[in-house]
């Protein structure tokens, strides 16, 4: 038997990440009096990850580990905007979790081991890998939201989360062994294969096809799978809520590139059809339920619903009537819509953790009242997150729909087109309500807003780069584009 | 022509300054704002000036055309120009800002510094609705306009300002949104262009036409506002303080029509003249039903807000007339309209900020005591009413010849409303401004000091000018309407 040495090269770094996690494990059981070293080797090693992938960037796809892994742009690009992501949520989060005496090097080690499942299923050209790494992020993110484990709503939010995240997995894994039967190959290439030579038997590849739709579906959290969504949002610690509204979503929207675009392409006309019915109802359910939320952090779970609706509408546009030509420009505008909600997310859930403090949790639409008079500055950076949020220009909200809808009215299907804008209309609602209280309700908190100073630098410029981004917005969208060029 | 990019000057100029009004932060530093604030107003109308003066009457093409890829991935330009249709909203939008600035000088005590910024800021932004031509930039404009409107209304508006705010936004923006699906439609059928000019040529089938048309009609419809979706104006006037009226009625009311000729007339001409009785018919509802809703009204402001849209139904009725002078009698009502409401606005307000009051009821006998404001609230009262020798009555007298050529039914019902609107309007005046003195509010009323008697004056002269000598105005507008004409009279079918 001969053991062939795999390339190593592309996977420089996850290997990275994988090592530093058991660092750091190390580093907090024998240095436990030291309680900055959890944070400080976490975020160093989210920064020396962006660099190792930096570096290692190819420009051509290439496979390793007999072809479970590959790596491309678009993999690589997701990936720097998930550490990139993960390294600003830890940041907002650290002073909150402090507050509440729950900043253990644990917690980091969570977020870091969840950072790699992300990355593995961001790399995946294998079902095994993709499970891998799905499992490998949700536990961490179970055991996170549970993480406070005095606070009875977030035990229970963590439960909630397990239970209906274990069988969205089953349906996941039952679906995949569906198209193993059907087409005898679980790499997505070998599965695109033997699709296109209809060598697979099209009614149990439906029927595989059905459950992986809903397992994606669950990971987004678009309506029927959303139900844990709002009860997660709520319970969990506002800055684990923060982490699973930002790079989770961009695992998930990996995860259905690369197992409806590239294993089953041939598929599109029947997987954009359910993704159809996804969109239409997270977009309606997300925005009418939104309205009635007093909660924000609720009120941000439907949001984000519809804004995931969003973001299926632009993956949905991709073929039309077997024609290709659109696929580049529907899954790129698809990409810059979930780029720029984790963007606004990190804000807008930075702004919740701002205004909370020590004993309090700003969790109520009301705690935001009177901001223009407490701080004009956050209250302007809020308001930004606000219109941009409901699609309103400069910001950079606006052209991730615009560039969604585009994609939408040139795939021809109008009517969806018509429906988003009247929901949006609908969802513009909610979001003026924010600025409603900020900017014309007389406070009725009037103290001081305390905050680290790292939080308030970097949510200005958070909120600052909304605004940036939606006056000059070319750029991040021609990277979504190029990096998508070779995958397609 | 000159390589100074006048029309970013004319956007750009009043944003920053704004935004550096609003540096200026609390009310501590509230003189400073002020200050600050009319030197933005009035650089920002300083720098409109040479779009005037530099302006080539004779051609019919854009001019002071600025244009840079912005977005090359849709092939979005920030594309900017000027023909003769719009370069004098630019003007009217810069001259009004100096006035709001100066309307709101002592009345806001409080968060100042947002105020002017708001009022700046949004100033920048409707001169780029007006010189945009590009339609994503457009329709950038046209939405973001509507921020700091929302805020001047909601935070230091009337008492039931948060719900004219909402419903403010929340209609303006179902119908802009329409609006966009309706441009992304032409962004693909004109392969891969966002141009405005572009889509003027571009030829279209019947059907995509009224669909297009329809969506059009609805955002401008709904910004204009014709009946029936203009039920969130007299909401948004009442609660706006006296500035955010003055630029709603002024300039904002004006965005709606003028997309009508930038937009619906030229892109989709054949739906345009097919559904012209609808329009023409919403317009003359507008212009007499309207009408005698501002009868009853017992509120100044009400009725002065259901009198901009009886006129504005007049600017509507106008345009579809598809003749020279009906829509050179438009734009001129539009302008007129302008100055006479702005104005009329600015009164209620100098009355608002003694008494507290906009019920008609609550004055009486005004002359006796603040007799040279009951003079100037007389002619603005007299252009409103469409009187000889004002601005209100060129634009309402072309309008009307345009609709003899048209249909004598029409010119006959559109008639009508001159007497309406005297009857509105100088029953009003006499209610508040005549008789004896009703109470001891109005007894104790001090006459208007220099500030509001210098931004009233220069608006009484506006009026006088325009009524009297209107050819500096339909001299620039004459060679683009023409244009239009032509081009409109050609089928895209």
């Amino acid at each position: 038997m001969n053991f062939v040495v795999p390339d190593f090269y592309p996977a420089a770094a996850e290997i990275f990440v994988a090592v530093m996690a058991l660092v750091i494990m190390l580093a907090s059981t024998f240095a436990r009096g030291v309680r900055w070293l959890g944070y400080a080797l976490t975020q160093l090693t989210l920064i020396a990850a962006a660099f190792v992938t930096i570096f290692t960037m190819q420009g051509e796809v290439s496979y390793t580990f007999s072809n479970l892994f590959v790596s491309d742009l678009m993999g690589q690009f997701l990936k720097l905007v998930i550490y990139f992501s993960m390294a600003v949520a830890l940041l907002y989060g650290r002073g909150y979790l402090a507050d509440r005496n729950i900043d253990k090097p644990e917690y980091y080690l969570l977020a870091l081991l969840m950072t790699l499942g992300m990355m593995v299923m961001v790399t995946a050209n294998h079902m095994l890998p993709m499970y891998i790494g799905l499992e490998m992020m949700s536990l961490a993110l179970y055991t996170m939201v549970a993480f406070d484990r005095d606070s009875g709503r977030s035990t229970e939010a963590a439960m909630k989360y397990f239970v209906l995240g274990a069988l969205a997995s089953g349906l996941l894994l039952y679906g995949m062994s569906m198209v193993y039967g059907a087409s005898g190959s679980l790499e997505f290439t070998g599965i695109a294969q033997a699709v296109y030579n209809q060598a697979a038997n099209q009614t149990v590849l439906l029927f595989g096809l059905v459950f992986l739709v809903a397992g994606i579906a669950f990971k987004l959290g678009v309506v029927p799978f959303h139900m844990w969504v709002p009860d997660v949002y709520q319970g969990a610690p506002t800055a684990v809520t923060l982490v699973i509204a930002t790079a989770p979503k961009l695992a998930a929207f990996a995860m259905a590139m690369r197992l409806l675009v590239w294993g089953l392409f041939d598929l599109a006309a029947q997987w954009q059809t359910m993704l159809m019915l996804l969109a239409v109802a997270s977009i309606v359910l997300g925005n009418l339920a939104a309205i009635a939320q007093q909660n924000i952090k609720r009120m941000l779970a439907y949001s984000g619903i519809s804004h995931m609706g969003f973001v299926v509408l632009g993956l949905l546009a991709g073929v039309v009537d077997g024609d290709r030509h659109f696929a580049l420009n529907a899954y790129s505008s698809a990409m810059f819509y979930a780029v720029s909600y984790v963007i606004m997310s990190l804000a807008s859930f930075g702004m919740v953790i701002l205004l909370s403090r020590a004993g309090f949790e700003a969790e109520n639409i009301g705690d935001f009242k009177g901001l223009n008079k407490r701080s004009p500055w956050f209250a302007l950076m809020m308001m930004f997150v606000m219109f941009s949020m409901a699609g309103i220009p400069f910001f950079i909200g606006f052209f991730a729909k615009l560039s969604v809808l585009q994609a939408v009215v040139a795939a021809g299907y109008f009517w969806l087109a018509v429906v988003a804008v009247i929901m949006s209309v609908i969802g513009a609602f909610y979001y003026l309500r924010v600025v409603k209280v900020m900017y014309f309700d007389a406070p009725e908190d009037t103290s001081e807003i305390r905050a680290p100073a790292e939080l308030r630098v970097l949510l200005s410029a958070n909120g600052l780069a909304i605004a940036a981004l939606g006056v000059a917005p070319q750029m991040l969208m021609s990277l979504c584009a190029y990096a998508l060029l070779a995958s397609l | 022509m000159t390589d100074i990019p006048f029309l970013s000057l004319a956007i750009w100029v009043p944003i920053l300054g704004g935004v550096l009004v609003l540096a200026t932060g609390s009310d501590r530093n509230a003189p400073l704002a002020r200050i600050l604030a009319f030197a933005v107003a009035v650089a920002g109308f300083v720098v409109t000036i040479p779009l005037y003066t530099g302006f080539d009457t004779s051609s019919s093409a854009m001019q002071f055309v600025e244009l840079q890829s912005w977005i090359p991935r849709f092939n979005i330009n920030y594309h900017l120009g000027v023909d003769g249709i719009s370069v004098l909203f630019l003007l009217l939008n810069a001259f009004i800002t100096i006035m709001v600035v100066m309307a709101g000088w002592q009345v806001i005590q409080e968060r100042v510094a947002q105020y002017m910024a708001a009022f700046l800021i949004m100033s920048g932004l409707m001169n780029g609705i007006f010189s945009a031509l590009d339609g994503v930039l457009f329709y950038v404009f046209f939405e973001a306009s509507l921020i700091p409107l929302y805020l001047v209304i909601g935070i230091w508006g009337g008492q039931n300002r948060v719900y004219a705010a909402i419903k403010f936004f929340l209609y303006t923006l179902l119908g802009s949104l329409l609006m966009l699906i309706a441009l992304l439609y032409l962004f693909m059928q004109s392969g891969g262009s966002f141009s405005i000019l572009d889509w003027h040529q571009l030829p279209l089938p019947m059907e995509p036409q009224i669909l297009i048309f329809l969506a059009f009609l609805i955002a401008f419809g709904v910004k204009v506002p014709m009946w029936p979706v203009h039920t969130w104006l007299p909401d948004a006037h009442v609660e706006a303080p006296t500035g955010g009226s003055v630029v709603l009625a002024a300039i904002a009311l004006k965005l709606g029509a003028y997309g009508f000729l930038r937009f619906s007339i030229p892109i989709v001409p054949d739906a345009a003249h097919q559904l012209a009785p609808v329009v023409i018919t919403l317009s003359l509802i507008a212009v007499i039903y309207i009408g005698f809703v501002a009868l009853v009204q017992t509120d100044m402001k009400k009725l002065v807000a259901y009198s901009s849209i009886s006129h504005m139904g007049f600017v509507t009725l106008g345009f579809f007339m598809f003749n020279q002078l009906g829509i050179e009698g438009a734009l001129v009502q539009m302008i007129s309209h302008g100055f006479v409401s702005g104005a009329m606005f600015l009164c209620i307000g100098v009355l608002y900020d003694r008494v507290h009051s906009r019920q008609i009821a609550d004055y009486g006998g005004v002359v006796h005591t603040m007799p040279k404001f009951a003079a100037f609230f007389m002619l603005f009262a007299m252009a409103n009413s469409g009187l000889p020798a004002t601005s209100g009555f060129v634009g309402e007298f072309m309008v009307v010849l345009g609709a003899v050529k048209f249909n004598f039914w029409v010119a006959f019902a559109a008639a009508v409303t001159l007497i309406l609107g005297a009857a509105y309007t100088l029953w009003m005046y006499k209610r508040v401004v005549f008789g004896k003195v009703a109470n001891s509010h109005v007894a104790e009323l001090e006459d208007i000091n220099a500030r509001e008697f210098a931004f009233l004056a220069i608006l009484a002269l506006c009026v006088l000018a325009m009524g009297l000598y209107p050819f500096p105005f339909t001299e620039v507008m004459h060679a683009s309407v023409d244009e239009l004409l032509r081009h409109v009279a050609v089928s895209k079918l």
